[in-house]
């Protein structure tokens, strides 16, 4: 009878730790079998121990070119859409303007497309112009739909916020240009560095438009694409965990800090 | 207690007037402000659209070129061709929606009312998966899934895969390769997606509401009934949205957990656009597509009244 | 104890004049033509319910809002044009809009470094200390509690030294107890300075704590302007006397004027008004709106009748209603010449028959007598059940 009661409080705990699990264990495999040794190309039943591949993680030809260039794609497209989007988000909060509802769908709908469909058209667009596929016409598509999640979050945030706080800033003296600076800036911050957070990671992890609007250059998801096809190197899941593993850490040191910080000034 | 015993200088006295215009100047700021994103979306997002509208109406080879022949016909081949696969496209989105929905309002509540100290730490581990390429932990599931694997033998012992070949979604003692494995994959590609607008949503909850059903003789689960799922209601809305729509355009979950069996729209289009060469059928498919989500989507969000989804 | 006075700002040069102005957002009008002076260094309140056009006249003094017509003075200088960031005035915003990101001091500080001052520690320093908040200038606004807060706020605009201290419900958002503190820090903190502060409440008793000055504001315009204690004793509208505490009105009927005294005729009775507190226009016969404050009535049980002495006005009643508030007894007597009479009684001798049922007679002294035009609404800034949830 009491383990029945127990089972029914926790219920909602039990399931929810079960959905938890259910997300992690892909990452847990990831991890496990970076210290695979497998034997042929696959490197999807365990072998033996072995820390080959963490003291080798660029030995595959290909994987680490790709890893840079994706980065390098992923800051370049967060720095776009940032940029474009808070403006927008700026606008669309701060300004009455005529084509209000238009400007609202037009940003809505990259949203609400599958990526597939969105791909497909770029593609069909770049052909017609005759644009050479490569850096150029990933960085072009990132932004694009890294944009709308930019403006979202950071609509968000200067939602929120007191106009009189910018009001109270001309007051005391600051001019536009200081107003924003000192004071809308820096409180919009958070908005716009968690869309920025979420455009990097859109745009470091997207593979189907990517896939689309490559041509023959290849990102960090392309090659893993690709390397699932022709069997995946074990360095695959070194990066993998590497990545998983330097997030956390990350986001534990600046929740720490955070913490830290508020209690010394209490 | 001090008191100012100087007098500091006085705010600026301003010389002269400034023309009244000068303050009248930012009517064109908000256009300004708009101008070089949507010019963004207009070029890169709306222009392809309609470019592609056109593809899906020419007729040619990629050898002579296409042109604009309103053959509406290649619309009618391309759903004669592959209706099934729109057919299951919409049935594993539908189904990996349900069961994220099922999987994920636990959690979400388990974050927003249970979890006390660990609610920060449960919240990194919702999101970190992000940071390992969701096709490496996609790859991972063919380990998990694989035949004589675990979780195979235990769903074998229990007699679990024998129930799931009756109902056609797994094939023999396999599961890799059927429809279960793919919307397997598809759940856990889309969960987070489902988890954070549900938990938005029920951390504005005020706690005291449970409070109040439970005095006023609501049981718990009437509570739930009554108050806190209908307040959950918006993120119930985004959060099926934000993984039906992506679900149904997916073809890696297809790809690699799945076999020529469950393949779906996506991969179709894909293969047509990148490996055929159809343009035009491609085209057609992917528009077919697009204009099935907005319906759907737009019945679905006038059901459920939430019109504030952004 | 020393105080600051600002040499600039002396004599009249820190006068607030506002000529004519009005600011109409389309159709609606928020703000009449007004007139208004504002004397350099008094303690002035704008008063009136929402949606009167009182921030809306602290707005356009600030900078913040633009008139639509009329122009704005401080001293000899036409500010009308100019942005808020180049007015010598300083605001308190409701709700304070004390900056987030920034700590206490740099919230102080920040007026003074807009305008170029490098070293301002000092003055930060001693600024905090007058609004006795020392302890706390490295605290994130968060983390301090609404009084805090507010101080910060008023510390924030005065260490500028502003010509005019505006305040837009400065105490809006705290408990009556803290509110009662405040009202007498924040006149200390005038006196102590010495700067013009238009203060923007919709709290009379507020307003007639704090200010030498009140102008009552309705419907976009100043119903009246004057000392507290002359708004209080002389309403021109019927508006102004029930805003400002209670009021009672008897229609009466003019039966003569003569000289200083005017007779008038109500429910077969007769009252004594006298003339220099009558507003209204009294020829034989005309209505008039006699009014007359609850605390300045007596009641008197009708079987005592015979004791009031001669020469005060008196109507009788029944008493419908009573309740005892500590230092005084509230009650509602029904009247033949009007309904709801309401008269506060102190608690000195307490007469056991005032109860309700009992019949009464109530009578004051004529002197405390006051005459309103009778073609206007009795009603009129009554405050009602909703406006108090508002």
């Amino acid at each position: 009878m009491t383990f029945v009661n127990w089972l029914k409080r926790h219920l909602v705990v039990l399931a929810g730790l079960f959905t938890l699990a259910y997300l992690l264990l892909p990452n847990v495999v990831v991890t496990v079998f970076s210290f695979n040794n497998p034997k042929g190309r696959f490197n999807y039943t365990w072998q033996e121990f072995s820390t080959e591949a963490w003291k080798d993680p660029c030995g595959v030809s290909g994987l680490c070119t790709s890893l840079s260039l994706s980065l390098q794609i992923a800051l370049w497209a967060t720095l776009g859409a940032t940029l474009l989007g808070t403006m927008i988000a700026f606008a669309l909060v701060r300004y009455r303007f005529r084509a209000r509802g238009a400007v609202n769908s037009l940003i809505f709908l990259p949203m609400a497309m599958p990526e597939v469909v969105m791909a497909a058209s770029l593609l069909t667009l770049f052909l017609n112009m005759g644009a050479q596929l490569g850096f150029w016409t990933i960085l072009i598509a990132h932004i694009m739909f890294c944009l709308s999640f930019v403006v979202v979050a950071v609509k968000a945030r200067v939602m929120s916020m007191d106009p009189r706080l910018e009001q109270a800033a001309q007051d005391l003296y600051a001019g536009p240009v200081q107003t924003f600076l000192r004071v809308t800036l820096p409180i919009a911050a958070p908005g716009i560095a968690a869309g920025a957070l979420l455009a990097f990671a859109l745009s470091f992890d997207d593979f189907i438009i990517t896939n689309f609007n490559a041509g023959s250059t290849v990102t960090f998801p392309m090659f893993v694409w690709g390397s699932a096809q022709r069997g995946t190197p074990v360095q695959v899941n070194v990066i993998g965990t590497a990545m998983f593993v330097i997030a956390v850490l990350l986001v534990v040191a600046s929740l720490l800090i955070g913490n830290r910080r508020s209690r010394q000034k209490a | 207690m001090t008191t100012v015993t100087e007098a500091p200088p006085l705010a600026p006295a301003p010389e002269t007037k400034p023309p009244r215009q000068a303050r009248k100047r930012g009517r064109w700021t908000p256009y300004w402000l708009l101008l070089p994103g949507l010019l963004w979306l207009v070029v890169f997002f709306a222009l392809p659209v309609i470019y592609q509208a056109s593809t899906s109406v020419q007729t040619g080879s990629l050898e002579e070129g296409y042109k604009v022949t309103w053959h509406f016909a290649t619309y009618w081949d391309a759903l004669s061709e592959y209706w099934p696969q729109f057919v299951r496209s919409v049935l594993y989105a539908a189904s990996a929606t349900v069961l994220c929905l099922l999987l994920g309002y636990p959690l979400a509540y388990l974050i927003a009312f249970r979890a006390g100290r660990w609610r920060n730490l449960i919240m990194i581990l919702v999101i970190a998966p992000f940071f390992t390429s969701f096709l490496i932990r996609t790859l991972a599931w063919k380990t998990i899934l694989a035949d004589g694997g675990p979780v195979v033998d235990a769903l074998n012992t229990l007699h679990v895969l024998d129930v799931t070949a009756w109902l056609g979604w797994t094939a023999g003692d396999r599961v890799l390769a059927t429809p279960l494995a793919v919307v397997c994959g598809l759940t856990y590609n889309f969960l987070p997606f489902m988890i954070l607008p549900l938990y938005t949503s029920l951390e504005r909850i005020d706690p005291r509401l449970h409070e109040a059903a439970n005095d006023l003789y609501a049981k718990p689960s009437t509570t739930f009934r009554r108050v806190t799922f209908p307040l959950s209601m918006p993120g119930v809305v985004s959060g099926t949205l934000l993984t039906f729509i992506p679900a149904s355009g997916d073809y890696i979950n297809s790809d690699l957990l799945g076999s020529t069996d469950t393949r779906m729209v996506g991969n179709v289009i894909q293969s047509q656009f990148l490996r055929i060469l159809d343009y035009p059928t491609a085209a057609a498919l992917s528009f077919i597509l697009m204009a099935a989500i907005l319906v759907i989507v737009t019945l679905y969000i006038r059901k459920s009244g939430t019109e504030d989804l952004v | 104890m020393k105080t600051t006075t600002d040499t600039t700002a002396a004599g009249n040069g820190g006068d607030v004049r506002l000529t004519g102005i009005s600011k109409t957002y389309g159709s609606f009008t928020a703000v009449h033509p007004l007139d208004l002076t504002v004397p350099q260094g008094s303690f002035f309140a704008l008063l009136g319910a929402s949606g009167c056009g009182k921030t809306t006249t602290l707005r356009m003094i600030a900078g913040l809002e633009e008139p639509t017509a009329g122009t704005v003075h401080l001293g000899d200088q036409d500010v009308t044009a100019l942005p808020p960031y180049k007015r010598p005035v300083n605001t308190v915003f409701q709700s304070y809009a004390l900056f987030p990101h920034l700590d206490i001091f740099e919230n102080v500080a920040f007026g003074l470094r807009r305008r170029g001052i490098k070293s301002v520690k000092k003055q930060v320093e001693e600024m905090l200390e007058l609004v006795q908040l020392g302890e706390q200038a490295r605290k994130k606004p968060h983390q301090l509690s609404g009084g805090q807060q507010q101080r910060v706020a008023v510390a924030r605009a005065l260490i500028n030294h502003p010509k005019v201290l505006l305040l837009d419900e400065p105490l809006g958002a705290l408990d009556l107890k803290l509110r009662r503190q405040m009202q007498l820090e924040l006149k200390r903190i005038q006196t102590e300075v010495g700067i013009t502060f238009v203060h923007v409440t919709h709290d009379q008793e507020e307003a007639m704590t704090m200010a030498d000055t009140v102008a009552v504001m309705n419907a976009g315009r100043v119903e009246q302007l004057g000392s507290p204690a002359d708004l209080y004793e002389n309403p021109r509208t019927t508006f102004v006397a029930n805003f400002l505490g209670t009021s009672n009105f008897i229609e009466a009927e003019v039966d003569s004027a003569s000289g200083d005294e005017i007779v008038l005729k109500a429910g077969g009775g007769k009252l004594v008004l006298p003339g220099a507190r009558n507003s209204a226009p009294t020829t034989t016969g005309g209505k008039v709106l006699l009014g007359v404050r609850p605390e300045k009535i007596a009641l008197t049980h009708a079987d005592d009748a015979g004791g009031i002495p001669a020469g005060r006005n008196r109507i009788t009643g029944r008493i419908a209603d009573s309740s005892f508030i500590g230092v005084s007894t509230q009650f509602v007597v029904d009247s033949p010449v009007c309904s709801d009479f309401e008269v506060y009684v102190q608690n000195v001798d307490r007469d056991p028959r005032l109860l309700p049922g009992a019949e009464v007679v109530l009578h004051w002294n004529p002197a405390h007598t006051f005459g309103l035009d009778a073609a206007q609404d009795i009603d009129a800034g009554v405050e009602t059940v909703e406006e108090e949830v508002a």
